[in-house]
């Protein structure tokens, strides 16, 4: 064995400690290293593609040959703002991502409130695993599960017919549909949490001044899970406004920004820029109205 | 029965395999200042919420002035709850926390924002109407908890350790105060509590609760000078027996008798008791604790056991004090300060 240099204090130091050492004396280059890879990632790819995005909005193409034509112009907003389909379809979006956050809202409450509040503690856990886990499997298959539930003959329509009803088919409804199914387990999961920390004492607070269960949901339970219901919003909202496979899969004809978009990139790329701002704008809208009811800070 | 508040009969809980409340009856009177007191696990704060109605017995039935409201639920029943950690709802202000109970009966809001004001006021918080409670220390909070439920006048007013959270001299000023609002506002307080002093200072009468049942209901007087079993002795002040050998050789006797420290005077070995209802006994100091204004000293008694004698500080000292550690006393005391416990074993 041999015998190596030791420092004063008696202790080996290789280049490890040394460099360990350094990071010790110098907060400020220990946390520019822990922020460089990310900062880059942020500024250059994230930010950079939607500069970059934004600045293609103002290009146009030429009608023959479809090449982009680098010259500054305003047309594109311009069309976007007066064609009645471009409105149609940017409004039909909006409402389509509000109608899933709607949904998801109804149906993830009282699931979340069975899972936090009612069922057995220990069979909590097992309650929140089962309702992640469809986010494990392919997005493709599961729409294209409920492409088969939706079809015709399929088992929505047997599920109906007893009630002399038959399923939606494909188009709007089926496309809110699926995307509820798609985009729930993100509402779920901050609602859970939110109910499962809402101290009992609370409740039975509210039932000893004399509200009933209806007064004290509206009263208690509401207010003090509301931020996490806007937490879950963010997620059922944009991922809802952003997505074009599923209406493709079972919207029948329906179109929505994400499609109009898909449809532009080859042929017009100005446009498909244009109109891929629009969900980003409103998207930095809805986050400024959620940011009011507290729930970014509860993130 | 006219002029109970409270009446609980044959009343039995049982969460699973564990047994919270075993058959307990009870009658609170109207007015009354009732406390019932017990160490954590006693049943004490099920039975409390069995009054609330946040529970169903298992057995047993809850009267309120005279109605039974077993199967009723809390919000039907005239009663409201000071809870332990308050309750307060965090997204309300403080005048919305008190004056929650009266918009959900529907009453006018300005005359609910007066009542409310007034409630506040009653408990010292003019002023804090608009604050939310987490900008409220812990004494503002329970003041705010207290005006809560009375602002509503309830029938009852249970109390779930209330001073619990506060800190000694909070906690002493609030037992004063408490017992001045309830004389005030003449409504039938129930508090649950494990501290014997706060018991003994505040209420009326006490009700001491060991392993779901009741050992004893008495004044505070009654309580402590005459405990019925050796658990209320022990609980409720400082547990002074003279058991078996002891207390035959000492008193005469083999009954267990309990003797209350502050009732025995410490002497020298030498002295004796001229008066003719005392009884004496000879030890050795073991142990002299010096507590500021009091001192107590721990003697092995040579008859068998160890008795407590709390001594005012009138003119010794610390250091005086000190010297009395593995000397040999006298203890005297009263026959009658000796009480026989019925249920020693």
């Amino acid at each position: 064995m041999t015998v190596t240099a030791q420092p004063a204090g008696g202790r080996p130091e290789g280049a490890l400690r040394r460099l360990a050492g350094l990071l010790h004396r110098r907060p400020r280059l220990r946390l520019t290293l822990l922020l460089a890879a990310p900062l880059l990632w942020l500024t250059v790819l994230y930010l950079g593609s939607l500069a970059a995005l934004f600045v293609s909005a103002f290009w146009t193409t030429d009608s023959f040959t479809s090449q982009v034509v680098r010259v500054w112009s305003a047309d594109n907003f311009h069309e976007l703002f007066t064609t009645p389909v471009y409105r149609q379809v940017a409004l039909r979006s909006v409402g389509v991502a509000l109608a899933v956050t709607a949904l998801c809202v109804v149906i993830a409450f009282p699931l979340a409130f069975y899972t936090a509040r009612i069922a057995p503690p220990r069979r909590r856990p097992f309650l929140v695993v089962g309702i992640l886990t469809p986010l494990w499997a392919s997005y493709l298959v599961k729409v294209y599960a409920w492409r088969l539930i939706l079809s015709q003959g399929g088992l929505a329509d047997w599920l109906l017919r007893p009630l002399g009803l038959s399923g939606p088919g494909f188009g709007l409804t089926a496309a809110v549909l699926t995307l509820t199914y798609l985009w729930l387990p993100y509402m779920v999961l901050p609602v859970h949490t939110a109910l499962e920390r809402l101290p009992a004492a609370l409740l039975d607070a509210s039932a000893d001044l004399g509200a009933g269960a209806w007064r004290t949901f509206r009263s208690v339970v509401v207010p003090l899970v509301l931020p996490s219901v806007a937490a879950g919003s963010v997620f059922t909202f944009s991922l809802s406004l952003g997505d074009y496979i599923t209406v493709q899969i079972v919207g029948g004809k329906t179109q929505l920004i994400g499609n109009l978009v898909y449809s532009d990139i080859e042929l017009n790329l100005p446009m498909a820029a244009a109109l891929g701002t629009v969900p980003v704008v409103v998207i930095v809208l809805y986050l400024l109205a959620v940011r009011r009811t507290g729930a970014l800070s509860s993130l | 029965m006219e002029g109970s508040a409270v009446r609980l009969q044959g009343l039995r809980k049982t969460f699973g395999e564990t047994t919270a409340v075993d058959g307990v009856d009870l009658d609170v009177r109207d007015g009354e200042f009732f406390s019932m007191l017990g160490p954590s696990g006693s049943g004490k704060t099920t039975v409390l919420r069995l009054i609330a109605g946040f529970e169903t017995p298992t057995e047993g039935r809850v009267a309120l002035a005279g109605r039974d409201v077993t199967e009723r639920a809390p919000f039907v029943r005239d009663v409201h709850t000071v809870f332990q950690d308050y309750a307060l709802f965090p997204h309300m202000t403080v005048e919305q926390n008190v004056a929650y109970g009266l918009a959900v009966r529907k009453v006018p809001k300005a005359e609910r924002l007066v009542r409310a004001r007034k409630a506040l006021a009653e408990v010292d918080l003019e002023g804090f109407g608009r604050r939310r409670p987490d900008r409220l220390s812990g004494g503002q909070r329970q003041r705010v908890a207290l005006a809560r439920a009375l602002v509503g006048r309830p029938r009852v007013l249970l109390l779930d350790e209330p001073l619990g959270a506060l800190d000694l001299k909070l906690r002493e000023q609030m037992q004063v105060e408490l017992k001045a609002l309830q004389r005030e506002v003449g409504i039938t307080f129930v508090l649950v509590t494990h501290d014997q002093e706060e018991a003994l200072t505040m209420s009326d009468r006490i009700a001491v609760f060991r392993q779901g049942r009741i050992e004893q209901v008495g004044t505070p007087a009654e309580i402590y000078e005459r405990p019925a079993t050796a658990f209320v002795a022990s609980f409720v002040g400082t547990s002074n027996l003279l058991q078996g050998d002891a207390a035959r050789r000492i008193l005469g006797t083999p009954e267990t008798h309990s003797v209350r420290p502050e009732k025995i005077r410490v002497l020298k070995e030498s002295a004796t008791a001229d008066e003719p209802e005392t009884a004496t006994a000879t030890g050795t100091v073991a142990e002299v604790v010096y507590a500021g204004g009091s001192t107590r000293f721990l003697v092995d008694l040579d008859a068998g056991g160890r008795l407590t004698a709390l001594q005012q500080n009138l003119d010794t000292s610390a250091e005086d004090v000190a010297a009395y550690r593995g000397s040999r006393v006298r203890l005297a005391w009263r026959r009658r300060h000796a009480v026989p416990i019925p249920d020693a074993r």
